[in-house]
């Protein structure tokens, strides 16, 4: 080979890589600008919510803009008064006292089953595992119908027990099959150390066993959280007096009672009903990220 | 060791006992109700079959309501988890800001099920809504999305879809997991693109895909809360979803024997289903050789 044709090839490989480089820098683009109209699309509709909940009710539909022009805090004013004897700081007070006991309830429970499957054998160990991942699969739809009419034999109906006792007893089998998962993946060196020590396994399990689950404890509360939020079905059958209506069911109500025309009042009390959710999601995200990508999850 | 066999069920106790009271008894109840007739009024009726033939050969509504609720599973399953893992993998590249858009994606699932958002779609699906607004800008037609029988259902779709972020962020860490080596020896054998993403990425996302199939599968056949804030079910039972359907039965009309038939039919539907899913799955679902247990 001569060197002409030498130089011609290192010209053309010259091409060939700037070539790779402009593709690359095409291809780029391309992404981030579909994240970018994606992200849009995804958050849009939440900005939208947020602005409409300060505009008065002639300028809702009046344009796409989430800059109010007039900002008003008519809508929280009397949205926050309702159509019922009670104001909304009495609903966000009932899904407290729903959300709280639910939580620890949750967390207690679960810690104890998991950490009875992944740290002991005892008899039926495995066919009581499978019955995690059944009742994970079971539609509750199944069970709905019964447990109603279990809670009415007991006389619970119209009390918040139909929704505390049954996730107090490790009832939310997704929580128990995250935090198996999570045990079963740390060594448990530290326990046998406890035990030669002389702690009994309630000790182990409180102080050695509870701080190294923190991180996934911590994401079991904050789904329970969020998904008791949310829960719109289950205080809907169990709950029929308004003074014991969680924000769910409030908002719900405040859809029938409001008079039409009075858009802003509703979007107002639906900004503040998933403000807590925003908010603790926004200050442990990494919690929520973690959880769902080690155990996934639903929703 | 023999104290510590019956430790370990000491702490699992609480758990076997909401399993039994919570799910195990109320699961065999709601089968043996299915078969009765009982208003809370009386006490249950044996009814024998009479509800499930009553089901499946003469109730129009329970039809129409089972048409409409797999129209709307196989639609929102597939598309859900495919915008998913598309998303998904436009973010695997290394991408600046990648937490951001993460986190974005993934507000509206956190969201989730939320009456308020439920709420937000209506307005923003109205007539003269957010959605008609944005079309009219780029030159697209108002959509009747609620009061048209054939767009209503896809407009709770839309919502469904709009929450794909669980999803992705499970695609996320399973594909961020895969081994690079695996991608610079296709390189080294210049294999296309394409070629990679069809050969070692999907494969290997196999088992997650699967994960995700069968737990948006479950959800989706119990979807409530959209059809019933959004559109009660119209127009024309368009919406009108089993779950509604089951709801309506059991504490609106108090027919508990035939609302627990069709709970039955529709948890039928989900096992059969998640069994085919299961059955097919030891011939598309790939297991690395390490298994995390």
């Amino acid at each position: 080979m001569d060197t002409n044709a030498m130089l011609d090839m290192d010209a053309f490989n010259d091409a060939q890589a700037a070539k790779r480089a402009r593709m690359r820098m095409i291809s780029a683009t391309i992404r981030y600008v579909l994240l970018f109209v994606v992200g849009i699309l995804m958050l849009y509709p939440l900005i939208w919510l947020v602005g409409a909940s300060f505009k008065t009710n002639s300028e809702i539909f009046s344009g796409a803009g989430f800059i109010p022009r007039e900002p008003t805090l008519d809508g929280y004013i009397k949205g926050w008064e309702t159509s019922t004897p009670y104001t909304f700081g009495r609903f966000f007070w009932n899904s407290f006292l729903i959300i709280l006991p639910k939580t620890i309830g949750t967390a207690i429970s679960c810690t104890m089953a998991a950490y009875a499957f992944a740290r002991f054998d005892f008899p039926l160990k495995k066919i009581l595992f499978t019955t995690v991942i059944a009742t994970l699969l079971l539609p509750n739809v199944v069970t709905r119908i019964p447990q109603y009419l279990l809670f009415r034999d007991l006389g619970w109906l119209d009390s918040f027990l139909p929704l505390w006792v049954p996730s107090a007893l490790a009832g939310d089998a997704f929580f128990v099959f995250m935090l198996v998962q999570f045990l079963r993946s740390l060594p448990s060196d530290m326990e046998e150390a406890a035990r030669v020590d002389g702690a009994n396994s309630l000790q182990t399990l409180i102080y050695i066993v509870v701080p190294m689950l923190a991180p996934a404890l911590i994401s079991v509360c904050l789904f329970q959280f969020m998904w008791t939020m949310n829960d719109f079905l289950g205080p809907l059958i169990y709950l029929s007096s308004v003074d014991k209506y969680p924000v769910s069911l409030a908002l719900k109500l405040s859809i029938d009672t409001t008079e039409a025309f009075e858009w802003n009042r509703i979007l107002a009390m639906s900004v503040l009903t998933i403000a807590p959710a925003l908010i603790i999601f926004f200050a442990a995200q990494r919690y929520f990220i973690e959880g769902i990508s080690s155990g996934g999850v639903k929703g | 060791m023999k104290r510590q066999r019956f430790l370990g069920l000491a702490y699992l106790a609480p758990y076997v006992l909401g399993l039994l009271v919570f799910t195990a008894i109320p699961f065999i109840a709601s089968f043996y109700l299915s078969f009765t007739r009982y208003d809370l009024m009386s006490e249950p009726r044996w009814a024998g079959l009479a509800n499930y033939e009553k089901l499946l050969t003469r109730d129009r509504t329970f039809e129409k309501s089972l048409w409409v609720t797999l129209t709307y599973v196989f639609l929102t399953v597939p598309l859900k988890l495919a915008f998913a893992l598309f998303i998904a993998a436009i973010l695997n590249y290394k991408l600046k800001f990648i937490n951001f858009f993460r986190t974005a994606f993934y507000v509206p699932s956190i969201l989730g099920g939320s009456i308020a958002i439920a709420v937000l779609w209506r307005y923003i699906f109205a007539s003269e809504g957010l959605a008609n607004m944005g079309l009219g800008m780029i030159g697209l037609g108002p959509v009747d999305w609620f009061g048209d029988p054939t767009n209503a259902l896809f407009t709770i779709t839309l919502l469904r879809c709009w929450q794909f972020g669980s999803a992705m962020v499970i695609f996320l860490a399973a594909l961020q997991s895969i081994d690079k080596s695996l991608y610079e020896a296709a390189a080294i054998d210049g294999a296309s693109k394409t070629r990679v993403f069809f050969s070692i990425t999907l494969p290997l996302l196999t088992p997650v895909i699967f994960f995700n199939l069968i737990m948006q599968m479950v959800q989706a056949f119990q979807e409530f809360n959209g059809p019933y804030i959004i559109t009660q079910g119209g127009p024309l039972k368009s919406t009108y979803l089993l779950p509604l359907y089951i709801y309506d039965e059991a504490f609106k009309k108090f027919n508990m024997g035939y609302a627990s038939a069709i709970a039955w039919v529709l948890f039928g539907i989900i096992m059969v289903l998640t069994l085919i899913a299961f059955w097919s799955s030891k011939k598309w679902v790939y297991y690395a050789g390490d298994k995390r247990s």
